[in-house]
């Protein structure tokens, strides 16, 4: 019959289906590979070792932001302060590892303190959105003017210089490898290890139908601010890097990266209603943010037009992101 | 309205229903924080203060009727890109007039196309591409931030013609500056356009409930498309006010209107789900929140403080309005 006929680009379509369905950043790694080709043949030292570190170097931070963002949008939620607690994180371990004297005890105990800054914003998102159901979007702006004010009361004005221990050990290598590799390696395995845990399918069940998730017997309020005070912690953490990346405390640093960690959410086929999406492509979706950054360079756009060209790139990525993983997922 | 605000009024008045009203509970604080202000800071209720804050809330209030509309219409409905063109039209605005009355006309009708245009290519996004809103007006967010740094590169910042500053800052009728004057024609045009008009009805129709809208025979993406144009045509007004407020257009002026805007519309009463609420309520959200800054200002505290204060305040009023319905079996 007809069908027979029409059976093998049917079931084509259907093994597409079932790959972005199980994989949804696969539209993003297609991305990715043709911005690293392109980059690759606009400017071939790019592609090198040397360039890639230096790519991951720049955009670790802009990473882990947006894996901090992606607990919160698994859950159908949103922070927008994600990138006010990344201020905060940074001025807090500068002011604290310079009282300390600035020697490896205190770099150690200023990144102690940093991970608890973070996980206690985390919190408090959790508490004002989970808790107190106020609405998302609103709510982390409220926030997130609140953890900006607190970051300049830390250190009014950008400029104390980072430990020189610090920034060093960041930019430098261990037995010849770069450190932001091992940094990257201890990500990818911790990312591992947390989309295998119980609180991850929880998450995404909370943000595929809360109500059928609370009449199961979950604790949503508490999944929920579990997963801000995840997204708390992570920013801690892109927050460790921008201190290595730019060595000194600035009460404003982390301010612009907010809409960029939600862009490379989408970017990475995660679905900002919640329920679906993985930590992945938003890595992934930070690396394209990056490269569109890169290409749009080498390729000899006029400075005066980089960022225009940047974000109509970018506005194309996120449509044609959407657009091929709802078309295969039909 | 929806049938469950229907019911309730049906119940009779009761008084603590109306205290709980969102534009009663504004109104209220907005007359409580004048009284803090003037206790704290004698002259703070002036009638001229006043006057200068309402200024500041009518450049805010114009940005929020826009995204009042895109947030009625529910789906998600969101618009960050009116920072972007707040600041798109101011500087346009600059550049068409160039301090010359003569070319008011032009720097209007020229500002008013480009925001409806920017609004237009929003809304095909967000109906026909059906990408999300706030991905798409974010998208759209970076593309205009990039657009203001290409402009600023060739063209000088541009004056405000002394008219327009005129229109903005000096006492038109009554005593009252041509930009009140401005809003509360806005305002009456919106109570009109939401509770008199068709697209009123399908406007709240689409944000309760789109599938059955789309059933009863409604072009729920022509209208929604609108809504976008209409958004970005309302921050491309307050664009061009606020550059006859500031005198000369500088760099991002206009994102400081992008998530207040959003604010204003909530302590208005429309909840971000849409298809309930009205602009009276943003009126008096969008005054509040400037006459809460206003304060802040005033106050002899650092920076910092003032951030922590608004941040915690800003907090403390949301939970005043539109919480979330508790989880029930």
């Amino acid at each position: 019959m007809s069908d027979i006929a029409i059976a093998p680009p049917k079931t084509a379509g259907h093994g597409l289906k079932r790959a972005i369905e199980r994989f949804p950043f696969l539209p993003a790694l297609l991305i990715l590979v043709v911005l690293l080709v392109l980059n690759g043949l606009y400017q071939p030292r790019s592609v090198s070792l040397v360039g890639i570190t230096g790519l991951v170097k720049t955009y670790l931070a802009l990473m882990l932001l947006a894996v901090a963002q992606t607990y919160v949008v698994y859950a159908g939620d949103i922070d927008l302060s994600a990138g006010a607690i990344v201020s905060l994180v940074n001025v807090s371990i500068i002011t604290a590892m310079d009282a300390l004297g600035g020697g490896t005890s205190a770099v150690l105990l200023g990144l102690g303190l940093g991970l608890l800054v973070g996980l206690a914003c985390g919190i408090v998102n959790g508490i004002v959105v989970a808790a107190l159901r106020l609405q998302a979007i609103v709510a982390t702006f409220a926030t997130s003017i609140f953890f900006t004010g607190l970051a300049l009361y830390v250190l009014p004005v950008a400029g104390t210089p980072a430990p020189t221990a610090f920034w060093r050990t960041y930019g430098g290598r261990i037995l010849d490898i770069p450190f932001v590799m091992y940094a990257a390696v201890l990500l990818a395995v911790l990312l591992l290890v947390l989309a295998r845990t119980q609180l991850t399918t929880r998450l995404l069940a909370v943000g595929d139908d809360q109500q059928a998730a609370y009449q199961s017997g979950l604790p949503v309020t508490r999944i929920r601010i579990t997963g801000y005070a995840l997204a708390g912690l992570f920013a801690a953490l892109a927050a460790f890097c921008i201190t290595g990346d730019t060595a000194s405390g600035d009460p404003l640093v982390g301010g612009k990266m907010t809409l960029n960690s939600v862009a490379a959410v989408v970017l990475g086929g995660t679905a900002l209603a919640g329920g679906f999406g993985t930590v992945t492509g938003s890595v992934i979706g930070a690396l394209i943010i990056g490269l569109i950054g890169s290409l749009v360079f080498f390729v000899g756009t006029p400075s005066e037009w980089q960022n225009l060209v940047q974000g109509v790139a970018i506005l194309v990525a996120l449509m044609v992101g959407i657009l091929v993983s709802r078309g295969a997922r039909r | 309205m929806s049938a469950v605000e229907g019911t309730r009024k049906d119940a009779g008045f009761s008084p603590m229903a109306a205290l709980k009203a969102p534009l009663m509970v504004a109104l209220l604080l907005i007359v409580l924080l004048l009284a803090l202000g003037e206790y704290l800071s004698p002259g703070f209720a002036s009638a001229q203060q006043i006057l200068r804050l309402l200024i500041v809330a009518a450049l805010m209030g114009i940005v929020a009727a826009g995204q009042n509309l895109v947030i009625l219409g529910g789906r998600e409905g969101i618009d960050l890109s009116v920072g972007g063109v707040v600041s798109l039209a101011a500087i346009i605005a600059g550049n068409l007039m160039s301090g010359q009355d003569s070319g008011i006309l032009l720097a209007v009708l020229g500002c008013l196309a480009a925001g409806a245009l920017i609004g237009l290519i929003n809304g095909i996004g967000v109906t026909l591409l059906r990408i999300p809103p706030l991905v798409m007006t974010l998208g759209m967010l970076g593309v205009l931030q990039g657009l203001l740094v290409v402009i600023r590169n060739g063209i000088p910042s541009g004056r405000a013609a002394p008219g327009l500053s005129g229109f903005v800052t000096q006492p038109l009728f009554l005593g009252l500056p041509g930009i009140i004057w401005l809003w509360i024609a806005i305002g009456l045009l919106m109570a009109f356009l939401l509770r008199r008009t068709i697209l009123g009805y399908r406007i709240y129709a689409i944000g309760s409930n789109e599938q059955a809208a789309f059933m009863a025979g409604m072009p729920v993406k022509t209208t929604r498309i609108l809504l976008f144009v209409l958004s970005g045509m309302f921050a491309a007004i307050a664009g061009i006010c606020l550059l006859g407020y500031t005198g000369s257009s500088f760099a991002n002026v206009g994102e400081q209107y992008m998530l207040p805007s959003i604010i204003a519309v909530v302590f208005g009463g429309t909840p971000l789900s849409g298809g309930k609420g009205g602009y009276t309520g943003t009126m008096a959200g969008a005054i509040l929140l400037t006459v809460l800054q206003g304060i802040l200002t005033t106050v002899n505290i650092d920076e910092s403080g003032r951030q922590m204060v608004f941040g915690a305040t800003l907090l403390l009023l949301m939970l005043f309005y539109g919480r979330g319905q508790a989880l029930r079996t």
